[in-house]
Parts: C-alpha cells; sequence; structure tokens
C-alpha cells in the first residue's frame, strides 16, 4: 500500500475519532467505543477499497457497504462525511428528531448509506441478496458487509453462512471485526476463540484470511489474498474503545452516556494519544 | 393430493409466468416448496435453501440489487420466525418484496396448531407500508401477483384457497385497494375474504330463500382496504357480517367494524376463529369444527340483519 495514502488514512482517521466523540457528547448518547473499534477499518474501506463516488452515492456502478453492525452507526457516518458524502454539519444533528443521521442506518434516507440494516444479525443475508442481484445483472460491483463477531452466534447469520453454496459465486466479503478489551496482547482463551471462530466460517466454505484490525497496511494485504470474485471472512481483531486509552484499558462495557464535562477530558485524550 | 399441494403448485405456475414477462422478477423460496418450478431463466429463481429469516433477509438484498422479489412459504413460520426481518430489512426500508405466505388457515389441516397460521393478517397489517391481499380464487391469485409485481413496496399475499374459479380470468381487472362486488344486494352485506368468500355465496343463495337479498363482496385487498365500496354497501344495507378464516382480532371483523363504527355505524357480525388454536384433522372437518362454514354465515347475518340501520 503507498505510504503517502496510508498516511492520509491514519491522519483521517484521528479526526474521525474526534468527530465520533463530538457527535455523542452533543447527542448525548450512543455507542462509542464499538463505534471506536471499526474506525481504522471504515476509513480503510472507503479511502483504499470501496469504489465510490460521494457526490454520486447512488451511481450504478459503486461498490455496496452494509452496516451490520448497526451499533458502529456514529463511526460510519462520521467516515462517510469525511468522505463527502455529505456536510460535515449533519453530524451534529445524529439522534435529533428529524435527522439525516438515523440511530439505525437508512437506506434512502443518508447519501452513502446503501442497506438499511434494522437489527443485529441481517446483515449477511441481506450481503448475499445483494451480490446476487449484482452479479445477475451483469454489475461487477462488489459488496463489503461490516459484521461483529459477537452477531456470529445468531441462528439469521449461521442461515446466510450456510446459503452460501446456492447463490455462489458472489462478490462478497464479509468483514468481521472481533474486538478484545484490557490491552494489546491477546490471551490464550481470545486466540482459542478466534479459531473457533475462523473454523465454523470455514465450514461453511469461506475461506478466511486474519488481520490486525487496526493496521491499514496489514489489512489491504489480507484482503488481497481473498479469492477477487468469491466470497470470502476478512477476519479483524479490533480493541474496544480504540484511540481513547481509558476506554481501552476498561474492564467494564457499559457505555456511560457523554456529558459536556466527558466528552472535552475524552477529546483531549484523543490529542495526547495521537501524538 | 392435500388442498396445501395444490395451492402451492398455483402459485409456482403463476410466478413462473410472471418471470418470463418480467425479467426483473426474482422467486425465493425456502427448502423444498417449488419444486418443479419452471422458471424461463436460471437466475429468475432461487430455492434458498434456509430457514425463513434468511429468505426475507436475502429477499431485501435482492430488491435493494434491483430485483422484484416473490418469497414464498409457509405462513406460520414465515410471518412468526422471520417478523424482526419482515420489520427492518423490508418494511422499515420500504422494499419492493412480495412475502407469501402459503398454507394460511386450515390449509394443511393435517399439520396441526403450530402450522396453522390465523394471525397473519393482524400482524401484517399493523406494519406500516405493507400493503395485504388474499386471494379468493386461482384467477385473482394470478391477477394479484402481477399487481404486487408493480408495487414500489412491500406486500403480503395470504394463499390459504385458490383451487376454485369463481372469477372469469378474461375479465379479471383486480387492483390494489380494490373490492368485488360478486352478488348484489340490498337487505345485508357479507363481506368475505380467501376461502370464506365461496361460503358467503352459498349463505347467500340461502338467505335469498328466506327472502332477505345478500350482497357479496369479496375483499381481496385488506390493506389498503376498498373503503368507499364497502361503506356505499352498509349504506344500502345497514346490517354486515364479515367471514374470514382468521382470528378475530385484526382482521376483516375488525378492519370492516372500526370502518362501520367511525363513518357509518351499522351492526358487523362476525364469522372468525374463535374457539382457541387450531388442531389436527381433515381441513373441511376443522372448519365445520371451528364454524367457518355457510352455515354459520347465515346464523350470523339473521341476527345482524334483525338489528339492521334502517
Amino acid at each position: 500500500m503507498d505510504s503517502g495514502l496510508l498516511n492520509e488514512l491514519k491522519e483521517r482517521a484521528k479526526g474521525v475519532r474526534r468527530d465520533i466523540v463530538g457527535m455523542l457528547g452533543l447527542a448525548r448518547s450512543g455507542c462509542l467505543s464499538p463505534s471506536l473499534s471499526v474506525v481504522d477499518i471504515l476509513v480503510w474501506l472507503y479511502g483504499a477499497v470501496l469504489n465510490v463516488q460521494p457526490k454520486k452515492p447512488w451511481f450504478e456502478g459503486r461498490d455496496r457497504f452494509v452496516l451490520s453492525r448497526t451499533s458502529a452507526a456514529p463511526a460510519l457516518y462520521a467516515t462517510l462525511a469525511e468522505r463527502g458524502f455529505f456536510c460535515k454539519d449533519e453530524l451534529w444533528e445524529y439522534r435529533r428528531l428529524g435527522s439525516l443521521l438515523q440511530p439505525f442506518p437508512e437506506y434512502r434516507r443518508t447519501p452513502g448509506v446503501d442497506v438499511s440494516c434494522g437489527a443485529s444479525g441481517m446483515g449477511p443475508g441481506i450481503s448475499l441478496g445483494l451480490a446476487l442481484a449484482l452479479r445477475t445483472q451483469g454489475i461487477g460491483s462488489r459488496v463489503l458487509c461490516l459484521m461483529g463477531a459477537e452477531e456470529a452466534s445468531l441462528g439469521s447469520v449461521w442461515e446466510a453462512l450456510g446459503a452460501l453454496e446456492a447463490v455462489a459465486p458472489v462478490r462478497l466479503t464479509l468483514v468481521v471485526n472481533r474486538e478484545i478489551g484490557g490491552g494489546d496482547r491477546p490471551s490464550e482463551a481470545d486466540e482459542k476463540a478466534e479459531s473457533t471462530l475462523t473454523q465454523r466460517f470455514e465450514s461453511f466454505g469461506w475461506p478466511v484470511v486474519r488481520a490486525d484490525g487496526h493496521d491499514m497496511a496489514k489489512m489491504n494485504e489480507a484482503l488481497g489474498a481473498l479469492p477477487e470474485d468469491e466470497a470470502g471472512v476478512l477476519l479483524l481483531r479490533t480493541l474496544w474503545g480504540k484511540g481513547i486509552p481509558s476506554l481501552e484499558a476498561s474492564a467494564f462495557r457499559s457505555e456511560h452516556l457523554l456529558d459536556r464535562q466527558a466528552t472535552e477530558r475524552l477529546l483531549g485524550e484523543l490529542e495526547v494519544a495521537a501524538l | 393430493m392435500s388442498e396445501g399441494t395444490r395451492i402451492s403448485e398455483l402459485f409456482a405456475a403463476s410466478v413462473a409466468a410472471l418471470t418470463r414477462e418480467r425479467p426483473d422478477v426474482v422467486v425465493l423460496s425456502a427448502a423444498g416448496l417449488l419444486d418443479g418450478l419452471e422458471c424461463s431463466r436460471e437466475d429468475s429463481f432461487l430455492n434458498a435453501a434456509c430457514g425463513e429469516q434468511n429468505l426475507v433477509l436475502m429477499a431485501s438484498g435482492l430488491a435493494l440489487g434491483g430485483k422484484r422479489v416473490f418469497a414464498g412459504a409457509c405462513a406460520a413460520p414465515l410471518i412468526g420466525r422471520a417478523y424482526d426481518q419482515i420489520r427492518a430489512a423490508v418494511a422499515i426500508p420500504g422494499l419492493p418484496v412480495c412475502l407469501v405466505g402459503l398454507d394460511a388457515g386450515f390449509c394443511s389441516g393435517h399439520a396441526g396448531a403450530p402450522r396453522q397460521m390465523f394471525e397473519d393478517v393482524a400482524l401484517m397489517r399493523a406494519l406500516p407500508n405493507m400493503t395485504v391481499l388474499e386471494p379468493a380464487d386461482r384467477a385473482s391469485l394470478s391477477l394479484l401477483l402481477r399487481e404486487a409485481a408493480s408495487l414500489e413496496g412491500p406486500s403480503y399475499l395470504r394463499l390459504g384457497a385458490g383451487t376454485l374459479s369463481l372469477y372469469d380470468p378474461e375479465q379479471g381487472e383486480l387492483r390494489l385497494g380494490g373490492g368485488t362486488v360478486l352478488r348484489s344486494g340490498a337487505d345485508i352485506t357479507l363481506c368475505a375474504c380467501g376461502i370464506m368468500v365461496q361460503e358467503a355465496l352459498k349463505a347467500a343463495e340461502v338467505l335469498a330463500r328466506q327472502d332477505i337479498s345478500a350482497e357479496v363482496v369479496d375483499c381481496y385487498s385488506l390493506h389498503p382496504f376498498p373503503s368507499r365500496l364497502v361503506l356505499s354497501s352498509l349504506q344500502r344495507t345497514g346490517c354486515c357480517v364479515t367471514a374470514e378464516e382468521h382470528f378475530l382480532p385484526g382482521g376483516l371483523f375488525e378492519i370492516v367494524s372500526s370502518l362501520a363504527a367511525r363513518e357509518y355505524p351499522v351492526p358487523v357480525q362476525p364469522v372468525a376463529v374463535r374457539n382457541g388454536f387450531g388442531q389436527g384433522g381433515a381441513s373441511q372437518e376443522l372448519r365445520e369444527y371451528y364454524g367457518l362454514t355457510a352455515a354459520q354465515i347465515v346464523s350470523a347475518a339473521v341476527l345482524a340483519w334483525t338489528c339492521r340501520r334502517r
């Protein structure tokens, strides 16, 4: 991956993290830690992978992105704003009545949102149908679906994984983000959980490549290792609350509503960590 | 061959014809339901080999990719298991997916209570954007399928009966939000849908012998409902009976009685499934046991007629 692009994307990721904290601070609700953990993935996808045109969000040949992990919606919005799909001012109206930006991303409401995934576990099934429709119409676009590893235990996801056989080949990549908490070094239990997850996908016929979800160069390499025109899984390990040390280290996964003081403190931490 | 088998074959034939006319139509079915379906193109039919939840999700994805989708499965698991998916992935974004609920009602009598779906209209009607249709015979089935294919939003097509021939397919002109007066009358309005339409026609014959002329309306479009048509009938007759193969809450009875209560109060008597969930048995036998026959419509009609608005 080009080092110039890489540095630019890293800068963008910093900006996106700041925007997310600001957004959720103003809205006084929203999932901060899950959003922060997928920023690097989203910035990389929208900066180096997806064929999209911010000024023409519905052009037919575009690649499609499906957010199955709807708790990360703030991260998607901040990334889309950064790319120019809509004005950044919209971020400050997040979750307000009449806002362009709904708590669950809504298709046809927000420019750049291709799919409405109402609840968890819906992304893979929808992505399969979408990829199939694109293929049968001869549209060469790819479909990328970001799902959380916790969704993999849901029945609808198992069904989708199993349905691949009936629709293959499809140009679909499931980007599965597996969060770990409390420090950078994965424990033995984490390793085992990741292997089990990998085996599950592989048993349904989905090849898996693993990478660090905060290292854009590695992610790019890993994506390149998956078959181009077929379904595959990119399993990425990420850190809960990445970018803000106090959240990264936190043992508790509960979210606190951000008030003004907390927002300023977190923004401060982001500045320091980014240096 | 059970009633259920014939209906899914009719559906398969109608929808296969549709795929020949429209390349953007795709038919999805749950495992094995539409075996032997002959579609013009390979990509217009998919045997999804999965459960109902993924069926609905894939239908949503296909619709997002520009297709008009018909997703067929047995009504009880389709609505029951996949309700969240129908709600969040089809109804909320308002996608052109037609969900086809096969074997609704006592159609699959032998299968027992869990497979006998009597609350599907109530559940689907409650969703904004969702068109709800229940064809009474084979000709109206294929006409309504065609209408559903042109709809920009989601729809639910309830299939409990389809083996009959009540309509002339050549003259057919059914539309969403419409209804058909199959028999004109001046003394009482009989609103019916699905398999109960033929029972209503039989009841009208019986009532005629007692000098009560009954108007029979086929309410195949449960949502949007042919309010003007039904109201104008109520205004002429002054009393009504509704007949449906559905639980009492949330179905045709509540549609008509709430319409009457708001616009033109008249007595409305229901014929519906009222003594609990279904059970195993032959379809016709079950209908008699649960009171879904012309005889019940006649009794209800007499009750309504004696209290009629003059």
